[in-house]
């Protein structure tokens, strides 16, 4: 019997707003003027929110911060494309996007420097806590998105990953579930090129990592992550398809991490100076705004007066999270189990006597 | 929440099993198990049972046998393999409102989903103060003594009591795993419920047809006596009460603590035996080293010390890997052993 050809998978890119501002009218999604100026000013808040973050670890107000700079058009793109009802499962640079789903911002400056009460959204809000250990998010992803399922809710779950998150076996368990369960389910995978010092190459030899949902019986699809329409149209098809029940998707969303891992790390050790000039001109906020300016959409004042209130927003964040009193140290303690165990209590005791003295 | 009906909640005596009615099926800890689930999916639609071979098979000890039939496939789920994603899965389900049951099949493949216990679910209560919860169970059997291949004998609770943010449940009976199960699926956090394997069919006993609990963290005593204290756990509490019997015919009377739950430990119940007794043996068959036995003597010398006539001893798995089934028995604390540490504590 011959050798026959019984799968073959295609990849699609979806690119819609070029770096140097072509646009593609008929892929352009019908978006009105003030949504996409909405956009432009939410990727703004969230860079001056991000680089404040850097500024505050610079000056030893901040503990280890993630930065997020250069993926704003990807966390704004699917912020938009998501309901009340969906939630978001995040890994750790998903700042912007939390900001736009209801975590108030000097809740998230707190969790960085390193007080617990950060993770602690307000009630309704539908986000999980920060997860660090990569990839361990992407499973309760699939699990949300199977509750959301068997509740028949008119919801999906969005869970975010690196590129170095395809690597763990996390990653690999998540789709599978999900694609078996059918589980209302996004996938976003922010390839940002780097995992720490581990360039993308190094996590994968696959061509894509879009590809990668085809193995799980899902659809993938890779988009310009620093083009905000593309983002946008990938996630409304994603989330559209999760919530009526047609199953999970991947989407890998190519982006650059324009910053270091975190402030505890220097990319210089192991990047190129171009590379990084190359990425900055593919920058996704200025790609917006000339898009915006060249419609008519924009000008320099408009942009120096959202700075402005971008920057006094921050402000306010700063002066709510400075605000907030020292946690009790008996806090330790008291969110171990839903009631405090003998043994612990009296730990408590002893710590309690301990500050008192 | 859900309301459910009022529940009948039988409490053990103080200390002592509580007996059901002589007119109660007689029925295996395995049959015990799956009453406990059958019963409380019964009562309460939240709970979600999933895992490896649960559904149609029933579980590879049967241990979840009809529940499928029973309940049907969205509340009885085969998974896939994969250990994480079904204890991470269970996660995502906890904090939306459901209460995963989930197995992992045995002890020794639980070490890929240690990942989402340690830095999830045992952590999701404290890392959002208290926003959010994780009420499930995570079941799995435990233990040797069935000569099974390797990676299906492993006891190793002190990964987990040493864990901080979830409850570890060892049944050594069927009464107590019904009753302790059903607490555990009420439990607002995490629980480790691990199922003493040798024993799943090794007995019967008579098990209420009726929903009942067992509270968690609470010792039982199911053999009372003067001169030592055996304290166990799981399989090893029928050791001891077999080493228990076979002294008393020497006139040694001894006393057994079952703990049922090592974390959180009833450390009254366990303190309150060894100062009347003076002498105390632990028996497990984990790993000596850094075992949960090396804790109970701390408690001990640090609640009992100067009521103690011998230094407590302990009886336990050695420090090496679990040797398959042709040598299992030589790695396993026996009634000979449990003897003899117990005539050593005596005439110390």
């Amino acid at each position: 019997m011959p050798r026959t050809i019984i799968h073959e998978c295609a990849v699609e890119r979806l690119e819609i707003l070029g770096p140097e501002g072509q646009l593609d009218t008929e892929l352009m999604p019908e978006l009105d003027d003030e949504t996409v100026r909405a956009l432009y000013r939410d990727m703004v808040r969230m860079r001056t929110f991000d680089d404040k973050a850097v500024k505050l670890q610079r000056q030893g107000r901040m503990g280890t911060w993630a930065q997020l700079k250069g993926q704003e058009a990807i966390q704004a793109g699917v912020a938009l494309a998501m309901i009340e009802s969906d939630w978001l499962i995040p890994a750790f640079r998903e700042h912007g996007l939390m900001l736009l789903r209801g975590v108030p911002g000097h809740l998230i400056y707190a969790y960085w420097a390193g007080d617990e009460r950060g993770a602690s959204f307000p009630e309704g809000v539908r986000c999980l806590p920060i997860a660090v250990p990569v990839g361990s998010q992407l499973t309760h992803g699939a699990g949300i998105g199977l509750s959301l399922k068997l509740r028949g809710e008119h919801a999906a779950a969005v869970t975010f990953g690196g590129d170095g998150a395809t690597s763990e076996g996390d990653f690999h368990e998540a789709l599978n579930f999900a694609g078996v369960f059918g589980t209302k389910t996004v996938f976003v995978i922010q390839n940002n090129q780097w995992a720490i010092s581990m360039p993308r190459k190094r996590q994968t030899s696959s061509p894509t990592l879009a590809q990668k949902a085809d193995a799980y019986g899902i659809p993938g699809l890779q988009v310009d992550g620093n083009d905000v329409f593309a983002v946008y149209t990938a996630a409304v098809e994603a989330f559209e398809r999760a919530r009526s029940g047609g199953g999970p998707s991947l989407i890998e969303a190519v982006t650059y991490r324009l910053g270091d891992h975190t402030t505890a790390d220097d990319a210089t050790r192991y990047r190129t100076g171009e590379e990084l000039e190359y990425w900055q001109r593919r920058d996704p906020i200025p790609r917006l705004r000339r898009h915006l300016e060249g419609r008519g959409l924009w000008d320099a004042e408009q942009d120096q007066a959202l700075k402005e209130e971008a920057v006094r927003w921050v402000a306010s964040q700063v002066d709510a999270f400075n605000a907030m009193p020292m946690a009790d140290p008996g806090d330790i303690f008291r969110f171990m189990y839903h009631e405090v165990p003998p043994a612990l209590a009296e730990q408590l005791e002893w710590l309690e006597r301990e500050v008192r003295a | 929440m859900n309301a459910g009906r009022p529940l009948h909640t039988r409490e053990p005596e103080h200390g002592l099993h509580a007996v059901a009615p002589a007119a109660s099926p007689k029925l295996t800890i395995a049959q015990a198990v799956c009453g406990a689930l059958a019963s409380e999916m019964e009562r309460d639609e939240r709970i979600i049972v999933l895992g490896e071979d649960v559904g149609i098979n029933g579980g590879v000890f049967r241990a979840t046998d009809g529940l499928l039939a029973q309940f049907g496939p969205e509340r009885v789920m085969d998974t896939p393999l994969a250990e994480g994603a079904i204890i991470g899965v269970s996660v995502g389900l906890a904090v939306t409102g459901f209460r995963p049951v989930a197995e992992i099949q045995f002890m020794g493949f639980v070490y890929p989903a240690v990942n989402q216990i340690l830095a999830h679910a045992a952590r999701m209560r404290n890392r959002t103060r208290g926003r959010l919860q994780v009420p499930m169970v995570i079941r799995m059997p435990y233990g040797g003594g069935i000569h099974a291949p390797e990676s299906h004998s492993e006891s190793y609770e002190a990964l987990f009591v040493h864990s901080p943010g979830i409850k570890v449940v060892v049944p050594s009976n069927p009464y107590d795993a019904k009753g302790l199960l059903i607490s555990a699926i009420r439990d607002e956090d995490p629980v480790m419920f691990l199922e003493p394997k040798r024993i799943y069919r090794a007995f019967r006993e008579p098990v209420p047809d009726e929903s009942y609990t067992v509270p968690i963290g609470t010792a039982a005593v199911p053999r009372t006596g003067g001169d030592v204290t055996l304290i166990a756990w799981g399989a090893m509490v029928r050791i001891c009460l077999d080493a228990a019997a076979a002294l008393e015919k020497d006139g040694v009377s001894v006393e057994v603590v079952d703990l049922r739950t090592l974390n959180p430990l009833d450390r009254d119940t366990l303190i309150e035996s060894v100062v009347k007794t003076g002498r105390a043996v632990v028996v497990h068959e984990a790993p000596r080293t850094a075992g949960v036995g090396a804790e109970i003597v701390a408690l001990i010398n640090e609640h009992a010390l100067l009521q103690l006539e011998a230094p407590v001893s302990r009886v336990t798995g050695f420090d090496t890997v679990m040797p398959y089934a042709r040598l299992e028995e030589h790695y396993l604390p026996n009634r000979d052993r449990v003897v003899a540490a117990v005539r050593n504590v005596l005439e110390f």
